[in-house]
């Protein structure tokens, strides 16, 4: 029996639109209280790449409504962990998992990997991020939000219709909205908002039905009340961030998410002891860095590597640019394994700095 | 005329209601608000956008609808 028997045996969507599921690419932002219906039912549905962004790990009171996570999940990063059970569910998918903040830096180049955009993350100016990449980059974003028992739902720059900015053109005065962790929420709301997004995000697949572009839907789960609002697409709010496209990336956020501090120069590790140095370029990759004592670990095996690493030292690893270490780290405090560092220099610059310092570190001495 | 007006999120909990119903004379938007900041006086702190008849509107329109709803953004998810 077909995974898909239940799809295709609807006329509306048959083998054609299952297809069309399979050749699918879809983002979700945040794999929190609505991240993870959306990546449950869109995994399920067998959408054929996914990818998902979370810097953050699994707490304890997200289990109220986190549903992929469980008490083993504790700690892991939530992108890495959602992966996990994600893959589980379905292993005919292909899923990415991006351990790391969304950034003016790395939006553009993931939007550009993407069909669709689906926004679940937890702070306006996430949400704002999120809504300008999608505007420059052409992609349809699929919004929802939630506030205690409320729930806001839409379809943003979908064939020339209105983005987030045309609703609310600016980000609100900081602190003036609370978020779920201050406030606290029904668990269930995201659940149902989150189906909805993942509802649209099929609609939008599969060219069928009313997508929700130029209105947004308004859930109250108290009183199952709903009220869909009009919104016209406002041309000086578009324009004016294609206008400021150019500067796009050299954009900085100003969020307080606390992102711990992850890197640590040469100059400063070189003199700690119970340093482990991992090298995590493709073995082939040159110059090596000889004078340090250095374990060969490349991100592509990092996972099944897990072995070569000291658990009982301070990690310091570093590549040839310092962004595939830092991606790593990343990927080693999602499996929980901390005190983890980047190296931002990459290897010929250690190698300089060796040299020009003369220096060996405390480890070999 | 008579209007409903829907209060959603942190708004609702300005007006400690999700609806209530006015009697208010013809005018703009703007008229209608500056009354319900008399009225709610914390509600000028707040960010919000307003719909006439399932419709956002901006403060120069002409208080025509039946419904009016006072939106704020949500940041939750």
């Amino acid at each position: 029996m077909n995974r898909y028997n239940r799809h295709i045996i609807l006329s509306e969507i048959g083998q054609e639109g299952q297809d069309k599921i399979s050749n699918a690419r879809v983002l979700v932002i945040g794999a929190g209280g609505l991240g993870c219906p959306v990546l449950q039912y869109l995994t399920a549905a067998g959408v054929g790449a996914i990818g998902v962004i979370d810097f953050d790990v699994v707490e304890l009171s997200n289990l109220q409504r986190q549903v992929l996570f469980g008490t083993s999940s504790l700690g892991k990063n939530k992108a890495i962990a959602a992966k996990e059970r994600l893959q589980d569910l379905n292993n005919d998918i292909s899923i990415a998992a991006y351990p790391e903040p969304l950034t003016y830096q790395n939006a553009i180049t993931l939007f550009k990997q993407y069909d669709i955009i689906v926004d679940g993350s937890d702070n306006f100016e996430t949400r704002y991020l999120v809504n300008d990449a999608c505007i420059i980059t052409n992609k349809p974003l699929v919004f929802g939000a939630i506030y205690k028992f409320e729930g806001q739902i839409s379809v943003f720059n979908y064939h020339n219709g209105p983005s987030y900015r045309c609703l609310f053109p600016n980000p609100p005065q900081k602190d003036a909205v609370p978020n779920c962790s201050d406030i606290g929420v029904l668990g269930v709301l995201p659940g149902i908002i989150g189906s909805m997004q993942a509802n649209e995000v099929l609609k939008l697949i599969l060219g069928i039905g009313n997508v929700l572009s130029g209105k947004l839907l308004c859930y109250h789960a108290l009183t199952s009340q709903t009220s869909t609002l009009k919104i016209n697409r406002n041309e000086t709010s578009i324009q004016s961030v294609l206008d400021e496209q150019d500067s796009f990336e050299n954009k900085q956020m100003n969020i307080g998410c606390e992102i711990e501090v992850i890197e640590v120069s040469i100059s400063e590790v070189i003199s700690e002891k119970n340093v482990q140095f991992i090298d995590v370029r493709e073995l082939h990759e040159h110059p090596k860095v000889d004078h340090l004592n250095v374990t060969y670990i490349p991100l592509s095996e990092l996972e099944t590597s897990l072995h070569k690493i000291d658990l009982s030292k301070k990690k310091a690893l570093f590549c040839k640019s310092g962004m595939r270490s830092k991606h790593a780290v990343r990927v080693l405090q999602g499996l929980n394994i901390n005190n983890c560092f980047s190296i931002p220099q990459g290897a010929s610059e250690i190698n300089n700095y060796l040299k020009e310092h003369n220096k060996i570190p405390s480890n070999e001495r | 005329m008579l209007i409903t007006i829907k209060y959603f999120g942190q708004i609702a909990e300005v007006t400690q209601k999700n609806e209530e119903q006015i009697e208010i004379s013809e005018g703009s938007i703007s008229e209608l608000l500056s009354t319900l900041n008399t009225k709610y006086s914390t509600l000028k702190n707040k960010d919000f956008q307003i719909a006439q008849n399932q419709e956002l509107v901006d403060l120069d329109s002409e208080l025509t609808g039946a419904e009016i709803a006072l939106l704020p953004p949500f940041a939750g998810g």
